[in-house]
């Protein structure tokens, strides 16, 4: 009459209550659109003095700019609790999961704590990506050469 | 002095609880038993004392509740023989802080959410073998500590899954005593460490479930007491999914727990505030204990009660390299105060 | 109109993310990575850049974009500077985002402090 692993990880999958999908996915779509729709704003409004680049460079400093506010007066993170991926996903995401562990992490001290952790969540993010851009820069430069 | 029968410390002169106290945060004093708490505060960073850190926060919480339960027993620290101390910080220290200022005799203990019911049960059996006349056994946990410690910054946008659950802002604190007034303890029985293999940090009831279940049992087997024969068997923190897979498994046993209640869902209003499947760390059954469990057994409202608390066993470290939580709880059996019964004599 | 898909496309791709969350076992930490790496091997088979003239925003501000920018600045330095650029390209086209975070980051330090969430 023992509980196995595997027929207890069943029983638990049984009664784990699902996520409301649905609801989630408005909130995703909603507040990720929304974001999406600033940046749009704010290219726009760039666009009427600089070019595609600086603009799009601009927009992103923008954004992350309202993000850190936001996290820094906790508004962020309760948009976070009910937005899910509609918040995570956009450049703001990516703010705030640096701003959050700099103030967090300022009672270990300015070096050991903030800059030690600063990059804690961004850190895979920046790292991955990096290293994907010179697998492809590479490939990209062996292909241009022949 | 006292029998042991399989994993059951059975007291022949039960030791008592001569006095307790809780101190919970905002959350906690809106919940359901807010009214209970001895004393609540209002800012848990306590910024006011001059504290800097969540941590500091936490050690705070708990001297202000041992404070309280040493003037409810009418005693100064300088009287106290023995602290069983522990929380969920890494290396214990807001326990450890705590006696920096306090000086007693202390022994650490680590038991994660399970705290409460083995401090409670160390303090048992010190008390009941004459070691110590003045015991205490202290808990905390503090939201803040713990989410900076195991999950992510505090302003971190992140969405809770609906399996998570919520770390209490709270400490309990018992005073325990060979004889004399309170609410006795009759059996102690320390549990085994059961892992099923979850691998979900953000499920710790249905980590927690099996040992919960294994030490019921265990208990049982070595009594031969019923369910019956309780007015409560509580759990500490197994919330809503935990709860309902113990219903699960223990009526797979042929063991059926209608009284059975998981301090988790009693501590918070579980559809009004927010806390997903419901309470847990270890000021979670630490808290429900001392505004709940002891008063009524004082009062005679119960008469018997099984208070388990549970505790999920890993690291931060040992999560991220796979491994699977180990969980573990342990059963203390509490009877009527013998106020009363003296008083009835 | 350019609005209008703005919001249509980040939104899909925020619900995208969002059903990784609800139906897999990803943490969000692993969604963000997968995102900027797939941003950056959709920008190399040449199937984002439509993305972005089509919908701007809407698949710029999402990390995808961020992926995308990696991926055009190494391009645009392995032309300029040949091999040396793929050392250079990525970064130095992802500077402003990760710059800014920084800075704004440790401000934010410097004036606010950790707070609790009830």
């Amino acid at each position: 009459m023992k509980l196995d692993p595997k027929q207890y990880n069943k029983m638990v999958r049984r009664a784990a209550p699902r996520s409301p999908v649905l609801k989630d996915c408005l909130w995703a779509f909603f507040v990720g659109g929304t974001i999406c729709l600033l940046g749009e704003g704010l290219r726009n409004l760039y666009l009427i003095w600089y070019d595609q680049e600086l603009a799009g460079t601009l927009t992103s400093i923008s954004l992350i700019f309202l993000a850190a506010v936001c996290t820094m007066l906790g508004w962020y993170q309760k948009l976070g609790a009910k937005a899910g991926a509609g918040s995570l996903v956009p450049i703001t995401g990516f703010a705030n999961s640096v701003v959050s562990p700099a103030v967090e992490f300022k009672a270990e001290g300015w070096v050991t704590g903030v800059g030690a952790r600063i990059f804690a969540i961004a850190g895979p993010v920046i790292a991955f990506g990096t290293l994907a851009s010179w697998v492809w820069g590479f490939l990209y430069w062996a292909m241009n050469k022949g | 002095m006292a029998i042991r029968k399989e994993d059951t410390i059975i007291f022949a002169r039960p030791p008592v609880v001569a006095a307790w106290a809780a101190v919970g945060g905002k959350r906690e004093g809106e919940g359901p038993l807010g009214d209970a708490f001895d004393h609540l505060v209002k800012d848990s960073s306590f910024a006011a004392e001059g504290c800097k850190s969540w941590e500091g926060a936490e050690s705070l919480l708990q001297q202000k509740c041992t404070a309280l339960c040493l003037r409810k027993a009418g005693i100064s620290r300088k009287e106290m023989d023995l602290a069983f101390a522990g929380d969920l910080q890494a290396q214990c220290t807001a326990s450890n802080y705590t006696m920096r200022q306090l000086g007693m005799p202390y022994a650490g203990v680590y038991g994660a959410c399970s705290t409460m019911a083995e401090t409670l049960g160390l303090a048992a059996c010190f008390a009941a073998a004459g070691y110590a006349r003045q015991t205490l056994a202290l808990t905390s946990s503090h939201f803040c500590a713990a989410e900076r410690q195991f999950r992510t910054p505090l302003d971190y946008g992140g969405k809770r899954t609906p399996t998570a659950q919520w770390t209490a802002t709270a400490a309990g604190a018992c005073l325990i005593r060979p004889d004399g007034a309170g609410v006795p303890v009759l059996s102690v029985t320390f549990g085994r460490v059961r892992d099923l293999e979850i691998r979900d940090i953000n499920n710790m009831g249905a980590a927690m479930m099996p040992a919960a279940a294994s030490t019921i049992l265990a208990y049982f087997s070595a009594t031969s007491a019923g369910p019956e024969d309780f007015d409560a068997i509580l759990t500490g923190d197994l919330g809503e999914v935990g709860s309902q897979l113990l219903h699960e498994e223990m009526n797979r046993q042929g063991c059926p727990l209608p009284n059975h209640r998981d301090c988790g869902c009693l501590l918070y209003d579980i559809t009004r505030q927010h806390v997903k499947a419901g309470g847990s760390g270890a000021g979670c059954s630490a808290a429900v204990l001392c505004t709940l469990v002891l008063p009524r057994l004082r009062s005679g409202e119960w008469k018997r009660v099984l208070f388990l608390s549970t505790g999920a066993l890993m690291s931060q470290t040992t999560y991220l390299q796979g491994e699977s939580i180990p969980g573990i709880a342990h059963a203390v059996e509490l009877g009527c105060s013998v106020e009363e019964k003296e008083g009835a004599k | 109109m350019n609005y209008l898909w703005a919001f249509v496309v980040g939104g899909l791709i925020c619900v995208l993310g969002q059903l990784l969350l609800d139906y897999t076992s990803l943490t969000p930490a692993r969604i963000l990575t997968g995102y900027v790496v797939s941003g950056v091997v959709l920008s190399a088979v040449g199937a984002y850049k439509p993305l972005v003239t089509f919908a701007g925003a809407g698949a710029s501000v999402p990390l995808l974009g961020f992926g995308h920018l990696l991926a055009q600045g190494v391009e645009r330095a392995v032309d300029e500077i040949g091999l040396p650029g793929i050392f250079t390209g990525g970064l130095t086209a992802a500077a402003g985002g990760i710059t800014a975070s920084l800075v704004f980051a440790i401000l934010c330090a410097l004036i606010g402090k950790s707070r609790d969430q009830s």
